[in-house]
């Protein structure tokens, strides 16, 4: 659940009060946005994504707020890590897209579990290794 | 105050499935207008996840062939393999055209990958092509009810712009596709929270029948307390139960989930991920980088440490109920209403087994596609109409008998409890599915008789809870006819399948749910069983 909105770093850009799913967000005639209905956020990180300030810090709790500190958070090296990972804007080129690994992790599962026949389709099982 | 606008194509919802339905339409030379209750490039469940569509290459033809037949075999009656076979023929002459936008990546081989893509960048490049094309997207404008033609022919729809004080929108449009999901009844499933089955319920207000809300039985492991559902690391997990025993669990699949379900119910069941293959240890934050976040927040070294697991139910989303669609082009029973992706059902398409990920995704786009280009055939053919529209949606927004005020929380956890408990959605007995039916009737009661949803904010919230509750009373109704167990359907009390079961089985009705199969049984057919029996 949305924990931290990072006031310091916020250029109040209020790209998260338009691209959060669960409108969590309300724009504010001054400054920063207001995290104005956190209990609504569904945990998803994409205002992380979205944020190019690193300004906001989701707890991966979904279903309870918890009480974070801002100056543990950024001593956790996390805040950012999302989008860094996700080599979204200046972090292009940086981190490449390797989704496509996924099938080859599904296969070699099936291999270590002596299915060495595991079909292309017809077991949820192999289903699921293009989805998750 | 409401705003008034007139669209050639209505499309409500704006994951993957509304998207395509939305450039598909704009192709064919409509205006198009796509409403979403969040934000387009973020809702739904796509967004947050790495659909990897089906994907067959055409050649050799032997390939999708041998691929549909396993699926039907798998499907156990209930799939159609012409359909099977023009998703595949749809999803890969389609998905490479979105290159412009998305940066297919190469493999280590040399190869481009189209099939596996990652939800956030995926739903940003759609975004970024309805953009370019001309679609008018309207965010933060959730639909609460559908409008028709005294003829009872869909007119459009309308709805609340929540960024603009609740104020309100009303669309008018010859052709209406609903793509707005399915539903995992508000369970911990990553990117969830708005697929509440609204979709459904507009539909079945309008006439339209639903199809296969039995098939809601799939689960997702994902880290205790958490809703990160991504299940590729799991591929390697080791269990163990609070004493640190090593438990014997299936590799993978509907038996590795009803295991660990068994376990749960006993107590928590931790997880290891030390047996994954080193090489994807070291690149796991590539492959899937939301992934890490739930384990680096919380300290856990994810590759050493013992982490407690949870089962969140999936409900129709990699389950496959939803709207019937009739014909060739996803048109529902009722003129001019369309459905696409989760919001449509599925079985003819991945059989009685779970769909998800990869043929619900080439559903998806290929639902999308057809809707939407009937829709716009259907609309551009139309001539100019006159008339007095009806709005469709009762409840929530019109009780039956005295408003006031309904705990609108206590009701959706009833909801959930039905819907995530393992005796009652996972291992189903007619005991444990008639004790859900009674649960849920009578918070549709209570919603029905007396929810009002005003213009001042929980219009949405009501309309969210009757959706959900009417879901969750299809689902039940259905599990409760479906007297066998037939691939994720389980039964414990009817543990085979029957052949007179080998078929769909439709549910629909707000107040009196109903079910009936799609081929009743005729008299001879009945006779000719007796005699054989």
């Amino acid at each position: 659940m949305i924990s931290l909105l990072l006031t310091d770093r916020c250029t109040a850009c209020n790209v998260c009060v338009r691209i959060c799913p669960a409108n969590v967000f309300d724009a504010h005639p001054q400054g920063p946005p207001d995290i104005a209905r956190p209990g609504d956020c569904q945990t998803c990180f994409h205002c992380e994504l979205y944020c190019q300030a690193d300004a906001l810090y989701v707890a991966p709790e979904c279903d309870q707020a918890v009480e974070v500190e801002a100056g543990a958070v950024l001593a956790g090296g996390t805040v950012g890590q999302y989008r860094r990972h996700s080599g979204w804007h200046e972090w292009a080129g940086t981190y490449p897209n390797e989704q496509w690994l996924m099938e080859t992790v599904f296969r070699r599962a099936g291999e270590a579990a002596g299915k060495r026949d595991l079909p292309m389709v017809g077991t949820e099982g192999k289903m699921r290794t293009q989805q998750a | 105050m409401t705003t008034t606008a007139r669209t050639d194509v209505l499309i409500i919802g704006g994951g993957m499935a509304g998207a395509w339905a939305a450039i598909a339409a704009t192709q064919a030379g409509a205006s198009v207008t796509l409403v979403e209750k969040g934000y387009c490039g973020t809702s739904g469940v796509t967004a947050s996840a790495g659909p990897g569509h089906w994907w067959v290459p055409p050649d050799p033809p032997r390939a999708r062939q041998e691929v549909v037949g396993a699926r039907l075999r798998a499907g156990q009656g209930l799939g159609d393999g012409a359909w099977m076979h023009h998703i595949l023929d749809l999803t890969w002459r389609t998905l490479p055209t979105l290159a412009p936008e998305y940066r297919f990546p190469t493999t280590d081989d040399g190869v481009i990958n189209y099939r596996a893509v990652r939800g956030p960048e995926y739903m940003r490049a759609l975004r970024a092509r309805l953009d370019a094309v001309g679609v008018r997207v309207l965010d933060h404008h959730p639909a609460l009810e559908l409008l028709a033609w005294p003829d009872g022919s869909i007119a459009g729809a309308r709805g609340i712009r929540r960024q603009f004080g609740d104020s309100g929108w009303e669309i008018h449009a010859g052709a209406v596709v609903l793509a707005a999901g399915g539903t995992a009844f508000l369970s911990g499933l990553l990117g969830s929270r708005n697929n509440t089955g609204d979709g459904y319920l507009m539909a079945a207000e309008a006439g339209a029948d639903l199809s296969g809300m039995e098939f809601t039985a799939a689960f997702t492991i994902a880290p205790a307390r958490s809703n990160m559902t991504r299940t590729m690391s799991y591929s390697f997990a080791t269990y163990y139960d609070v004493d640190g025993q090593e438990l014997d669990s299936p590799a993978y699949g509907p038996a590795q989930t009803r295991f660990l379900a068994r376990a749960l119910q006993k107590g928590p069941v931790l997880c290891s991920l030390h047996r994954l293959p080193d090489d994807i240890k070291a690149r796991l934050h590539l492959i899937s980088p939301n992934v890490p976040l739930v384990f680096d927040r919380w300290g856990i070294d994810a590759f050493r440490d013992r982490f407690e697991i949870t089962l969140h139910t999936d409900g129709t989303i990699r389950g496959l109920g939803g709207v019937k669609t009739v014909g060739d082009d996803c048109e529902t029973a009722v003129p001019g209403l369309y459905a696409a992706g989760d919001n449509a059902a599925r079985e003819h398409v991945a059989g009685a087994i779970s769909g998800g990920g990869n043929v619900n995704s080439a559903w998806a786009l290929s639902s999308g596609l057809l809707a939407g280009r009937a829709g716009a055939a259907r609309s551009l053919g139309l001539g100019a109409r006159s008339g007095r529209l009806v709005g469709l949606g009762r409840v929530g927004l019109r009780p039956s008998a005295s408003a006031r005020a309904v705990d609108l929380a206590s009701v959706q956890a009833a909801m959930r409890r039905e819907m995530q408990d393992f005796d009652r959605a996972l291992f189903r007995s007619a005991d444990g599915l008639e004790a859900s039916r009674r649960t849920l009737d009578a918070a549709w009661e209570e919603v029905a008789v007396h929810a009002q949803g005003d213009a001042q904010g929980d219009a949405l919230k009501a309309r969210e809870a009757a959706a959900l509750l009417a879901t969750a009373r299809w689902s039940v109704a259905s599990a409760l006819a479906r007297q066998e167990s037939r691939g994720m359907h389980l039964r414990v009390d009817a543990a085979e399948a029957r052949d007179d079961f080998s078929q769909r089985l439709l549910s629909g009705g707000l107040d009196d749910v109903w079910t009936r199969w799609e081929k009743p049984a005729t008299r001879t057919q009945q006779a000719a069983a007796e005699v054989v029996s």
